[in-house]
Order: C-alpha cells, then structure tokens, then sequence
C-alpha cells in the first residue's frame, strides 16, 4: 500500500477546526500586553515569548503531522516549502514565500506579507525592541527540533519596524541522527 | 520521500492459525498489546487487550520491543535494494534516510509498525490474519494528537495518563478486522 499523499495547505486549513481571527488575535496581544506588564523589561518579554512558542512547537508539530499526511522531507529545501505553503496555511490561514537561500543550503528567509497576529497593532516608544511575533520563531525552532532539526530562527524584517514585509531567518545547525537511547550496561 | 511503495511485510510462516483461546480473528477481539514508544525510547503507553502469557517484566520488554525495532529499521535501510544512500549497519541514521518498515506475521500474531517524522513509534500487535493496519496505526496517531498532546496538563515525553485517551482507543481496536 502506498503512503497517503501529503495534503496541500488548502486542503488542510479547509479541514481543520478554525476560530475567529479577530478573537486571536485580540487574545495574542493581550498575552503580549500582560507579559509586558508582569516582566517589565522588553527583552525578557521577547525571551518568555519565544520559549512560549517553542512549547507550543514541540506540541504542534504532531497534529501538523497527523493531519497534513507529510513524511519526512527529503532536504533542507523541502522542509522549508513545507513549512511555508503547508504549516503556515494550517496554522495561520496565510502562506510564506522562501527566498535568499545560501549557497550551502542551510539558511533560508521566510517572508511573510499578511500577518495574523499584528492587525491593530502599533508599537509604542516605549517597545521599540520587542519582537512582537516571536513567537513565531519559537513555535519554528520547537517544530523543527522535534523532527531532528536543530535550527536559529532570528527575524530580519518586521512590519511594525517600519519595513515592507515579515522575514524570518531560519538557519539550519545540525541535523540529529537517531541513536540507541539505552545504555548497553543497563 | 523514502518509502517502499509496496508493502514491506516479512512473511516469515503463513500456513498454521493462531492458536485457539487467543484472538478470534473476526471483528471484536484482534488487537493483543500496544506500545508507544517517543524517540528517546520512553514508552509513553502500553495498553494490553489480550495476552495470557507474559515472559519478562514491563521494563525488560519495553525495552526489548523498542530494541527490536531500531535494529530493524538500520536492517531494512541496509537491505533497500532501491537506494544508494545507505548507512553502516549500526551507525546511526539520520532523519529521512532508510526507509519504513511496516509488518512482520508470524504463525501466532502480526506485528504493525509505524514512526511520525516526529519519532512517536506506534506499535501494534494483532491477530495474524487481519488486513494491513497503516490506516488504523494513523488513526490511533490522531487519537494520540487529540487526547494528548492538545492535552495542556500533559508534560511531553511523560508516560501517558489519560482516560479518556485509554476510552477511544479501546473503543477503536474493537472494530480492528
């Protein structure tokens, strides 16, 4: 029997329960506002973001996998087209485009140029260096460690900086071979 | 994708039936044991439905189960016919080389298998006579994403806990055939 064939993102998002966006994304910003007051410094709010993000990552990776029908990615390459024209449709409700890989293969830039998450959003003076979405990079850095990836996921461009679309920089590190996880002695 | 396209089951001795007293081989009672394994071989879940005889401890069989399965995954990769790209037996492979192994039968039980990209294996032992499980391993697969991992107050790659998720899958292996 041959394996399902992996659904298209479309196919996906149209089969998966959905909430109101306008709910989500009035829910994301008042986490992003307590978290703001609760740790005060603009920096450990994008750290709690990210490991935030990271937590729902390593969670997430399985119902993306359960219900997208995709096996493992041959390369690099194919990993990044899945996650921008498979996981950010099923998650999101948008698509990403890849660009400006490197010459080895092992960073590529994800852009985004409809964002969910930052509709009504302006950043104050105050908040000049928070990352607002990171965690979305978190969420990237869990999915793909789970799938034996370890990644650096940095942001490039951000809307709300003042630049003309969202980039995401995922770099690849290493990729972890699986091993005999008892010890022989034991 | 690096998968066999057609089924990859060991035949190793097909003609004697199971013996009487173990499952029926009609619908109701064909699944025997279940394990979930994470990639760092914790088992996350063993749910028994028929097994009169049991030889080792748990732990000792767990570990013996999941043993078995790494060895025969490094196994089979050495074995494709069909890739170049093949490891050392034993060194360890990385993610997306080899291929997936899917069953074994013996005379007494069928063994089913399957890995998630993400590591999760599921492993499901049947009467020997009963049809392909791929489809039914998936299901248990969404099961294990819906009562789960979208569990908020379980601690990933802790052994599973879940009555609820205990309910559908017993409720699931009954229409097993």
């Amino acid at each position: 029997m041959a394996p399902l064939a992996p659904k298209t993102g479309d196919a996906v998002f149209a089969s998966v329960d959905r909430v109101n966006a306008e709910l989500f994304t009035l829910t994301y910003g008042a986490m992003v506002r307590q978290l703001l007051t609760d740790l005060e410094e603009v920096d450990e709010v994008n750290k709690q973001l990210d490991q935030m993000g990271y937590n729902i990552g390593v969670r997430l990776v399985d119902e993306f996998l359960a219900k997208s029908n995709v096996s493992r990615c041959v390369d690099f390459k194919e990993t990044a087209d899945v996650i921008a024209k498979v996981g950010f449709k099923m998650f999101l409700g948008v698509t990403a485009s890849i660009t400006s890989w490197d010459a080895e293969g092992t960073s590529f830039s994800l852009v985004l140029e409809d964002n969910p998450l930052v509709d009504f959003v302006e950043l104050p003076d105050t908040c000049q260096g928070l990352h607002y979405c990171n965690i979305l990079s978190g969420v990237l850095r869990g999915a793909l460690e789970m799938v034996s990836m370890k990644t650096e996921v940095t942001w490039v461009r951000d809307m709300l900086h003042g630049d003309d679309a969202y980039e995401l920089r995922v770099k690849l590190l290493k990729q972890v071979p699986e091993e005999y996880p008892y010890k022989d002695d034991e | 994708m690096q998968f066999f396209s057609g089924s990859s089951a060991v035949d190793i001795s097909p003609s004697p039936a199971a013996p009487p007293g173990t499952a029926t081989g009609l619908s109701g009672n064909n699944a025997n044991m279940l394990y979930i394994f994470n990639r760092s071989g914790v088992c996350l879940l063993y749910r028994e439905w028929h097994r009169p005889l049991r030889t080792l401890d748990a732990s000792q069989d767990q570990k013996l189960m999941f043993g078995l399965l790494f060895s025969l995954r490094s196994f089979t990769a050495k074995m494709d016919p069909t890739s170049v790209d093949k490891g050392n037996l034993g060194v360890p492979l990385l993610p997306g080389q080899g291929c997936s192994f899917y069953s074994f039968r013996t005379n007494t039980y069928k063994l089913s298998f399957m890995e998630s990209p993400s590591g999760i294996k599921l492993i499901l032992i049947t009467h020997p006579n009963t049809s392909d499980h791929q489809e039914s391993l998936k299901h248990m697969y969404n099961l294990y994403v819906e009562y789960v991992v979208k569990n908020p107050l379980y601690v990933p790659g802790t052994p599973i806990k879940s009555e609820l998720f205990n309910t559908n899958l017993d409720q699931y292996v009954k229409t097993l055939i």
